[in-house]
């Protein structure tokens, strides 16, 4: 493999802390496989880099498997590269040509600061959820759950908004840095079952509230968001989260802080 | 180490009705007061948060993903075991209890159990009023399936992401109570250390993994739920950052570690492919379905899998376990495809994989049936390998996955430590020698909504706990030693990164105490890593600084600790000499080479005692007894 693996050139974005300039580095690496996932060929350069001497690429990335969303590169101009529906761990080599530039950026949004290198504070979303992004069920109070039938199509839909894995490339996609889809998928994963019916209303109004205050802008219907989503998460719930919103807000109080 | 166990005398049926009832209460006016320290966010850990903060209690809860909703427990795929019965199928309490006991292979506390089976029931009702969206039946009602061999249909799920779905559950109910107060999170925030005053756990000492600050938290009560130890090999289906380093330093303050030797080594992952590889893959052993296992008959044939014909392939689980076939358990799974590829009949570049074929299943399904069963396992399969399921088989290899072992327990889920409390896979509890799937799910919530939020109170309340603060000479103590630990580190100034220590050393665990382990290899692997781990100390290179985010840091400290875990591992599978569940010692085996069992030795569970560094641990026994199942030989010819 040695003889035939790839060359690439790499322009990393490294900066050392939050209140660090940052800038573009450029790297090398060699004998890459294409069957590398792209975080295990940040691993052999970061072996090197450590080697050397010098200090290795800090990135995020836990579970490796597409699920957790910890990991999260801007590749080429795209939210997790150029293959779609992928998490970046689950982006392999062999998408890339050999002797490709390929350039690795942050996630870039102003609600997300960076915190080193290519490391970003997305604890922005958890404000989010925190609003409102749950049922208020509290531990032993719940009904044999088959007393709440939920149509299958109602359940299929619900989950397919619940895919969201949080990782925060719809907000990095977006010209506007909205995170309308990431709220709108949690709104519509609850919104679309029974149990999630009481606080419907409310939880629109104080999880929009919330992704307003955080900083992050509103949605002019790019569609960008969708393209780069991992899990393929639909705008459509974009849809459904501004009339949940729009008659909430008709009919309710926003709740006061 | 005094070993009591607290389970509860009389008929195991109304056990834990009685237990909970016998519990001291803490009057509603003053749970404010006490504060209880949770670390991990998984699912015992991120529903523990979160009852206890319903209940009005002062939690904080730790986390070193940048956010609780990222633990890995988001990863399991399969589904979640409850004993409802909605399919009129025989199933019951009783019968969980009775399949967990004996899938088991007769090593784990019965009344455990059947607390479990008996919790496993709120579980789905709990997650389904949150709003987990569970697969549905056209009339609406809750979908199961029948999972990992099991002949009731028991399990429920998410489509493939039942552990993501559920976990969101808890961790939605976890931030309902940070809004509401009553919890404070800690995200980035590694426990570095557990804080003991009096003999008793009041504390934890983290480090902040973005400024590098050390510091100590004091509280009432500690809970860990920090997942399980299977990266000390490496390779497998964990996280990257999945660690044993919370469980190991409060086994060095003196809590008992049962059953260290009993790791799970998942049959169906995908092989790895070069030196490079930084994780294993799980894909669903529900693909044993419809999926046939075989090896070329011949020793290095290299033919591609499909120009060799049916008389020269060897379906061995077929051949071997007429019955069971390619649905065998786990272990079975895993050591067969350990042994042919042993004798050199392995597939793929590396030969060690087996092939996953699907042709006959497509053949006598159609393409479409196959494709809607299992067409997300198929998608990731191509991701990963580049290669098309439905049109060349599989290729598959196992790999360590889960661990039974870890901190030993008492029915209350306290530790041998005082207000040390266990919770999740970090706890030995439940499942014996071996985890039936979809087990693990139902264990973590079973401890974190419903166990731990009534023993923890009632430790609370019969407890003498006066106010402590976190200057006192005990947490500067912790302090400074974790301080000056994490110097020597960075001081070491090395050739050798931690990676290429950690790659060694789980090199060294799976040649010697992975799926088969015999006497010879364990002390072989016993003079190795002390020496592997001397060099460590001697070599290893941390670059940058540790006043800053390092995440080279971070390894190498959680690689000194994997460094002892190992060793304590294998101690354990040297000195337990029988083969049980996932613990497979070559010297044990039934005349068909099967797994064979000594019960007359070791019905028992084993608790290590720390005796000092570099002093071989102690090794206590908690006996097991057993009245409602009786144990008997597992066979699936």
């Amino acid at each position: 493999m040695s003889e035939k693996g790839m060359k690439l050139n790499l322009k990393i974005w490294r900066q050392k802390s939050s209140k660090d300039k940052g800038g573009f580095v450029d790297y090398k690496v060699e004998n890459i496989s294409p069957n590398m996932s792209f975080l295990e060929m940040l691993d052999v350069l970061n072996e090197k880099i450590i080697l050397e001497g010098g200090e290795p690429i800090a990135f995020d990335n836990d579970c490796r498997e597409g699920i957790c969303g910890m990991c999260g590169l801007y590749i080429n101009g795209r939210p997790h590269g150029p293959q779609s529906g992928t998490t970046t761990c689950q982006l392999h080599m062999r998408s890339f040509r050999d002797g490709e530039l390929i350039t690795i950026e942050p996630w870039r949004c102003g609600a997300f600061p960076i915190v080193k290198d290519l490391i970003v504070d997305r604890s922005a979303l958890d404000k989010i959820i925190m609003a409102g992004g749950f049922i208020s069920v509290s531990t032993g109070a719940a009904p044999e759950a088959n007393t709440i039938p939920v149509p299958r199509d109602d359940s299929g839909n619900s989950m397919d908004a619940a895919q969201c894995i949080g990782c925060g490339a719809c907000i990095a996609a977006c010209p506007n840095a909205s995170a309308m889809l990431f709220t709108a998928a949690k709104i519509s994963h609850l919104g679309l079952l029974p149990q999630g019916q009481p606080e419907r209303k409310k939880r629109a109004l104080s999880m929009v509230k919330a992704m307003d205050d955080a900083g992050f802008g509103g949605c002019t219907n790019h569609g960008e968001c969708e393209a780069a989503c991992p899990k393929n998460v639909s705008t459509k719930f974009i849809a459904r989260m501004n009339r949940d919103y729009i008659s909430a807000g008709l009919t309710e109080e926003p709740e006061k802080e | 180490m005094k070993i009591d166990s607290r389970l509860p005398s009389g008929p195991i049926e109304t056990a834990w009705d009685r237990t909970k009832f016998e519990m001291k209460l803490v009057n509603p006016s003053n749970r404010g007061k006490r504060t209880i320290i949770i670390v991990g966010t998984g699912l015992a850990g991120a529903s523990a948060a979160a009852s206890l903060g319903e209940l009005g209690y002062n939690v904080l809860s730790f986390c070193y993903q940048d956010s609780p909703r990222r633990a890995h427990s988001i990863a399991a795929q399969g589904g979640i075991n409850a004993a409802k019965n909605y399919r009129n199928d025989g199933d019951s309490i009783f019968r969980l209890f009775y399949d967990t006991v004996k899938g088991g292979d007769f090593r784990a506390r019965e009344a455990n159990v059947y607390r479990l089976a008996q919790l496993s029931n709120n579980i789905i009702d709990q997650c389904t009023a949150q709003g987990v969206p569970f697969a549905r039946e056209y009339d609406g009602l809750l979908d199961t399936r029948s999972f990992g061999g099991a002949q009731v249909s028991r399990t429920f799920y998410s489509r493939g992401q039942t552990g993501q779905q559920l976990l969101l559950g808890a961790y939605s109910a976890l931030m309902r109570q940070v809004k509401a107060g009553t919890v404070r999170i800690f995200s980035r925030t590694e426990m570095l250390d557990l804080v003991i005053v009096n003999g008793v756990a009041r504390g934890i000492v983290v480090r902040n993994m973005i400024t590098g600050k050390i510091f100590s938290v004091a509280g009432d009560a500690v809970i860990l739920c920090t997942g399980g130890y299977a990266n000390t090999f490496y390779l497998s289906t964990n996280a990257k950052g999945s660690n044993g380093s919370a469980c190991w330093r409060a086994y060095k303050r003196g809590a008992g570690f049962a059953n260290p030797c009993y790791t799970q080594i998942h049959p169906t992952c995908i092989p790895v492919t070069g030196e490079h590889q930084s994780k294993l893959t799980l894909m669903s052993e529900s693909l044993r379905n419809d999926g046939r296992i075989w090896v070329p008959k011949k020793k290095g044939d290299r033919r591609p899998a499909n120009e060799i014909p049916e008389e020269d392939r060897d379906y061995y689980l077929e051949r071997k376990y007429p019955t069971f076939g390619n649905l065998v358990p786990r272990d079975v799974a895993s050591r067969n495809a350990k042994q042919v590829c042993d004798e050199g009949r392995g597939v793929g570049e590396s030969g060690l994989g087996v092939n996953l074929d699907f042709r006959d299943s497509i053949k006598r399904f159609g393409v479409q049936l196959i494709k809607e069963r299992y067409g997300n396992l198929f998608e990731m399969y191509e991701k990963i390998t580049a290669e098309d399921g439905y049109k060349v088989p599989m290729r598959i290899y196992p790999a360590a996955h889960y661990v039974m072992g870890g901190l030993w327990v008492d029915y209350h889920l306290m530790s041998s430590i005082p207000g040390l409390f266990v919770g999740g896979e970090a706890n030995f509890s439940d499942h014996g020698a071996n985890r039936l799937g979809a087990s693990a799910l139902m264990q973590g919530l079973c401890d974190g909504y419903f166990v731990l939020p009534a023993t923890v109170p009632h430790y609370l309340s019969t407890s003498s706990l006066p106010n402590i603060s976190d200057d006192s000479k005990e947490f500067k103590e912790a302090v400074g030693e974790a301080e000056s630990r994490i110097k020597r580190l960075m001081n070491i100034n090395g050739k050798r990164t931690a990676d290429s220590f950690h790659r060694e050393l789980g090199k060294l665990l799976w040649n010697y105490c992975g799926m088969a382990r015999n006497e010879a290899g364990l002390k072989k692997a016993l003079e190795a890593i002390p020496a592997l781990r001397e060099e460590f100390w001697q070599n290893v290179k941390v670059p940058g600084d540790s006043e800053d985010l390092n995440q080279s840091l971070e390894k190498v400290n959680r690689v000194a600790d994997f460094m002892e875990v190992a060793e304590l591992i294998v101690n354990d599978a040297l000195e337990r000499k029988e083969s049980c569940g996932a613990h497979f010692r070559e010297e044990s085996r039934t005349e068909e080479g099967e797994a064979k069992r000594d019960d007359a030795n070791f019905s028992h569970a084993a608790v290590w005692e720390f005796a000092g560094d570099n002093k071989k641990p102690i090794r206590n026994i908690e006996p097991l007894s057993f009245q409602y199942v009786k144990p008997q030989q597992r066979s699936y010819k």
